[in-house]
């Protein structure tokens, strides 16, 4: 089976980020909120697999960095996503529905 | 089709420096504040004494008699470093340029009532003094404080005084038509005005304070904590039924400042106060005391300005409802 239809088949939703300073406290925020979210590094890249719901909490983020983030910030570093998009000021939010 | 790229993957040695790893116990990356902050400064094998201070090392933990395990302990909660410091301050900085613009395209400061605006001047522009006297303060925590998490915040927070001190120079000058006479008789008024010799006397003392912590609380919780909200909260605000407008926007810099500030001091004192019995008695007794000089300094002006210095009395009740929350006995 190909990645993809793997991942349809186990209704998992996944986030993949640039392996930078930036996104460091994104992904530990994703694995403090998402207990079943599992972390792969690759070469420069790191990609959160999650069954069903991966919620990005911006309260989370704002914790590890010290100040105010915006869930938009996510974009500089994000590489790529799987999963249907829920955002809003609090959290950036990955299912399939 | 699938292509198959082929990837050589390899991982770092070491995620960071022995020291840090050492710290955490384990070798994990580190944050670059974690790596800008822990450990810089040396602890051993100085080569002499101060010259002008032979009874202490160049870096020395006797230079307070607040007592820590660990100096690390204390973090900033926002983590600055050299970059993120500087876009942050940048950031507010392009906003006061803006404030500034406006007030000038508009000619705001014609409609700040007459009498308003010369109490203005007589209010706002000294505290340019005040500033300046805050910075050396700020140099003398940075120059003889221990750790190097202590000293860069510390070294921020100097950085900023000298930028605020500039900041009332140039509202002093908008507020006068680019007049430098303006910053002459705030400085006459620093010198020789009745309302402000009690804020001056406070200064000047606190200036030859001997013991760091001690100049951290006098300057950081104290003073700032009544003089700031006196002056950018409870004068900016009755300036606003005078036309004061402008005021307000020129200064929003100094409010920001307050409550980004007010984050480190507070974690500063707190991971001291909760360290011992010991160090929380010291740091309450000198709160205490600077705590009274800065109320009764600020009265006088409190008065010439609003009339009456009720206000100093609510704005001391909530520092110190502030300094409980963080270990101390007000």
């Amino acid at each position: 089976m190909t990645t993809e239809n793997l991942h349809a088949a186990t209704n998992a939703v996944s986030i993949t980020f640039q392996n930078t300073e930036d996104a460091r406290p994104i992904v530990e925020a994703i694995e403090a909120d998402n207990p079943h979210a599992t972390v792969a590094h690759f070469p420069a890249m790191v990609k959160v697999d999650c069954p069903g719901r991966l919620t990005i909490n911006a309260a989370s983020v704002s914790e590890r960095i010290g100040r105010d983030w915006d869930p938009q910030e996510l974009h500089l570093s994000m590489i790529s996503l799987s999963g249907n998009i829920d955002e809003d000021d609090d959290k950036f939010e990955l299912a399939w529905n | 089709m699938n292509i198959e790229i082929k990837s050589e993957s390899f991982t770092p040695r070491r995620s960071t420096f022995s020291h840090i790893a050492r710290r955490y116990g384990e070798d994990r990356p580190a944050s670059r504040y974690d790596e800008a902050t822990l450990d810089v400064q040396a602890t051993v094998n100085f080569h002499y004494r101060p010259l002008w201070a032979p009874e202490f090392e160049i870096f020395d933990t006797s230079r307070t008699a607040v007592v820590m395990d660990d100096w690390y302990a204390f973090s900033d909660p926002r983590q600055f470093y050299y970059a993120t410091y500087n876009i942050n301050r940048a950031n507010m900085n392009a906003a006061a340029d803006r404030a500034f613009e406006f007030v000038d395209d508009r000619d705001l400061v014609a409609r700040i009532e007459p009498a308003w605006l010369d109490t203005v001047r007589h209010y706002l522009v000294p505290l340019r003094h005040y500033e300046w006297a805050a910075d050396l303060n700020s140099l003398r925590v940075t120059d003889y404080g221990y750790g190097s998490r202590v000293t860069s915040a510390a070294m921020f927070a100097a950085c900023d005084r000298l930028g605020m001190a500039q900041l009332l120079t140039r509202i002093g000058l908008v507020l006068d038509g680019n007049d430098e006479a303006g910053l002459e008789r705030a400085r006459e008024a620093w010198l020789g005005a009745d309302d402000w010799q009690g804020i001056r006397h406070m200064v000047e003392d606190s200036l030859v304070v001997t013991d760091w912590y001690e100049t951290f609380i006098a300057q950081y919780l104290a003073a700032d904590g009544i003089i700031h909200p006196l002056v950018y909260g409870t004068f900016d605000d009755a300036g606003l039924d005078h036309g004061a407008t402008a005021v307000s926007m020129m200064s929003e810099f100094m409010v920001d400042w307050m409550k980004d500030n007010a984050r480190w001091v507070d974690a500063l004192v707190e991971v001291a106060a909760k360290e011992s019995a010991a160090n929380a008695e010291l740091i309450s007794g000198w709160y205490r005391t600077w705590r009274d000089r800065a109320v009764e300094a600020a009265a006088p002006l409190a008065t010439t300005v609003l009339g009456t210095s009720d206000a100093v009395q609510t704005i001391r009740e909530g520092l110190d409802a502030r300094a409980a929350n963080l270990g101390l006995t007000a």
